[in-house]
């Protein structure tokens, strides 16, 4: 491991559990690069997730850490950050975790625009429980209970999340992990909810399932159908049906609830604002 | 000393209750017969720099509670039927991970919606063991208004001395109920804070010789790991068979060998009584009615209050009874809590049960004892 990124991890805590080949340690190493390169306040940084494959990745990054239970952790989140509003909170989730179990309190959370970083771990499967389907499933494909191919349509994470409110979402792929690396600070420096969705393979259950190959086969697809906005905007609607864009999708600025709440209380209590 | 007397609800009362023990958090969702407490805390809590949040359901208010008691804030949420069976799940992970809480249950009729208005007493079984897993709870229930704020401090401070989840048990007549009462002056109150870990060399979950660790707090720069997977002293995950039994020991443990601390009840002239009525919550109300119809009979009969319902108060119970010839045990429920009674005094204890959201009326619980009375029982 690189020096400069030591002070992120828990060493004595590694190796990790996931397969060879699997994409979440990317990103949880692009999430140690990003700290690295904005040298985030350790002290002031809580790191909370829910249950998945993905979010074992709260055991090895050395900070406060939080390993709720399935789909809650925004809800832990949401407590902590209320009681706490100085310091950063970041969120790492699977797409079951985020979007299924955990879909209300991602909808809920955005609308209240509660200043957390929220990552997407999505691999497009359940990968903990040996490969059910999720909502980000995409139609058509094969898993453990959609033996015969997904007859459910999938979410668009980033049109649900703007649809709800949130004011920054961005999506990236483990294969464009300096993209990712960057959009994360940029998530984080952001106030208010970011979201960020991170295209990722689960060569165990998913891409086995779906004879996508090697990870490596699986990350060059992501190269493949991943496009830029600018790109998108040439293409014709036939030629974006396979694709995905990436980048930095929305950012707006808008009150962000604890800071609102912190106010209304320093009002009441005859503080500052008086 | 007490304060000035003064008319407040039973839900009213809790909620002053919580913010003298110094609850600065609450997270909850709206339900009758509960939601009085979440709209004084609204009100009330941001005045003494405290958050209130209103979440989008009550598995989320759960974990908002146990998100904020993390960072050292005392956490409560109340709740109802519907949104207790939610929260159960949480209720595990507080218990698993020792996060003080605070989880008030004003009881309705069910099963399901069943009556949002009407009280009654079944959801005694759902605080023992509602959530999967063996652990232990401490459920509190109040018998008055007055108790509803003493009691709920009580309900705090246990919750942060054991680091455990506390269920406060009400129901319909108590968090409805005005009364008249006279709080205790601020000076006069008990109030405990969590022990704390102070530097990183300590282990976040290595018991103590109370029995309790301990807790990490986040924000201070110790970077514990909080986890509500099986896990040894150092907080991270473990599945050796040793460290899991250890660690569900440890569970029940703390609680268990603090029942002298933990167990509240009144009893009231059952030294030398033939009869004994014993209750909680609301039917205790009725209860005390009954025993004073039966000696204006020159019935001799005792009142047994019980105040801690989990961890049931088997030895109290069984010293304070034994030599009753028969102990009646009202419950608006199909009979829970007298479960527990039988395993003690299998041959005298007499169940009496009212499940239709009425209350119980003194002269009904009375008549059971009349009716033993007449038979020579
Ligand atoms: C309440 C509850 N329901 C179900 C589970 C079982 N479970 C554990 S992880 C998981 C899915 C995880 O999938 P995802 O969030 O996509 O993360 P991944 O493992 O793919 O990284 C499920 C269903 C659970 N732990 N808790
Ligand atoms: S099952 Fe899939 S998601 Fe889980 S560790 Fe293995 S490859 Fe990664």
């Amino acid at each position: 491991m690189r020096d400069e990124l030591k002070p992120y991890f828990r060493e004595n805590r590694l190796p990790h559990i996931w397969c060879p080949g699997c994409g979440h340690g990317i990103i949880m190493g692009a999430l140690a690069r990003a700290m690295a390169k904005m040298d985030i306040d350790k002290k002031n940084t809580a790191v909370i997730s829910g249950i998945g494959c993905s979010s074992r990745a709260t055991g090895y990054l050395d900070f406060d850490t939080l390993h709720t239970a399935h789909g809650r952790a925004l809800a832990f989140a949401t407590g902590y950050k209320m009681v706490k509003p100085e310091s950063k909170v970041i969120v790492l989730t699977g797409d079951g975790d985020c979007t299924a179990i955990g879909g209300n309190h991602l909808i809920h959370v955005a609308r209240r625009n509660i200043d957390l970083t929220t990552i997407v771990f999505n691999n497009n499967i359940y990968g903990m429980t040996g490969g059910q389907y999720s909502p980000l499933t995409p139609n058509g494909s094969k898993a453990t209970t959609s033996p015969y191919g997904n007859l459910e349509r999938n979410f668009d994470l980033v049109q649900l999340a703007k649809g709800a409110g949130a004011t920054f979402i961005a999506r990236s792929t483990v294969y464009h992990v300096n993209q990712l690396t960057d959009l994360i600070i940029k998530g984080i420096n952001h106030k208010g909810f970011s979201l960020i969705e991170v295209v990722t393979q689960c060569p165990t259950n998913y891409g086995r399932k779906n004879k996508m190959g090697s990870p490596a086969q699986m990350m060059l697809w992501q190269k493949e159908h991943a496009v830029t906005k600018a790109q998108a905007d040439k293409m014709t609607a036939e030629e974006l049906k396979d694709k995905f864009i990436v980048g930095l999708l929305h950012q707006e600025e808008a009150p962000e609830y604890t800071e609102q709440y912190a106010k209304m209380v320093a009002n009441l209590m005859g503080g500052d604002d008086k | 000393m007490a304060k000035q007397a003064m008319l407040l609800q039973g839900n009213q009362a809790c909620a002053f209750g919580a913010l003298a023990a110094g609850v600065r958090f609450f997270a909850g969702y709206p339900i009758t017969p509960s939601t009085e407490i979440a709209e004084i805390l609204a009100q009330e809590l941001p005045k003494v720099n405290g958050r209130f949040i209103q979440m989008e359901d009550e598995i989320a208010s759960m974990g908002a509670v146990l998100g904020a008691s993390l960072a050292n804030v005392k956490a409560i949420t109340a709740t109802s039927g519907p949104g207790f069976s939610l929260k159960q799940e949480l209720i595990g992970y507080a218990s698993m991970a020792q996060i003080p809480s605070v989880i008030i249950n004003v009881q309705r009729v069910g099963p399901s919606t069943g009556m949002a208005t009407s009280p009654a007493q079944g959801d005694v079984m759902q605080a023992r063991w509602g959530t999967h897993g063996d652990h232990t709870i401490i459920a509190l229930s109040p018998a008055s208004v007055l108790e509803c704020y003493t009691l709920m401090i009580d309900a705090v401070n246990m919750a942060e001395k054991y680091r455990t989840p506390v269920i406060f048990l009400m129901d319909e007549v108590i968090g409805h109920m005005r009364e008249d009462v006279r709080l205790p002056e601020d000076e006069e109150l008990t109030i405990v804070n969590r022990k704390v870990i102070t530097n990183s060399d300590q282990l976040p979950y290595k018991s103590e010789a109370d029995g309790v660790a301990p807790m990490s707090i986040f924000g201070e720069g110790h970077y514990f790991h909080v986890t509500g997977l099986s896990h040894d002293e150092t907080g991270f995950p473990q599945n050796g068979g040793d460290v899991v039994k250890a660690n569900i020991d440890w569970l029940n443990e703390k609680i268990d060998r603090n029942l002298d601390d933990i167990i509240r009840y009144e009893a009231i002239d059952c030294q030398d009584a033939d009869y004994i009525i014993i209750a909680y919550g609301g039917t205790s109300r009725s209860a005390l009615q009954a025993k004073i119809l039966l000696e204006k009979q020159n019935i001799r009969c005792g009142f047994l209050c019980l105040k801690t319902i989990w961890p049931f108060p088997y030895e109290a119970v069984k010293t304070i009874c034994q030599h009753a010839k028969m102990v009646v045990f009202p419950e608006m429920n199909c009979g829970q809590l007298v479960g527990e009674v039988r395993k003690i005094l299998p041959d005298k204890v007499v169940p009496f049960n009212r499940y239709d959201g009425q209350l119980m009326l003194p002269e009904e619980i009375a008549a059971v004892v009349e009716n033993a009375v007449k038979e020579g029982k």
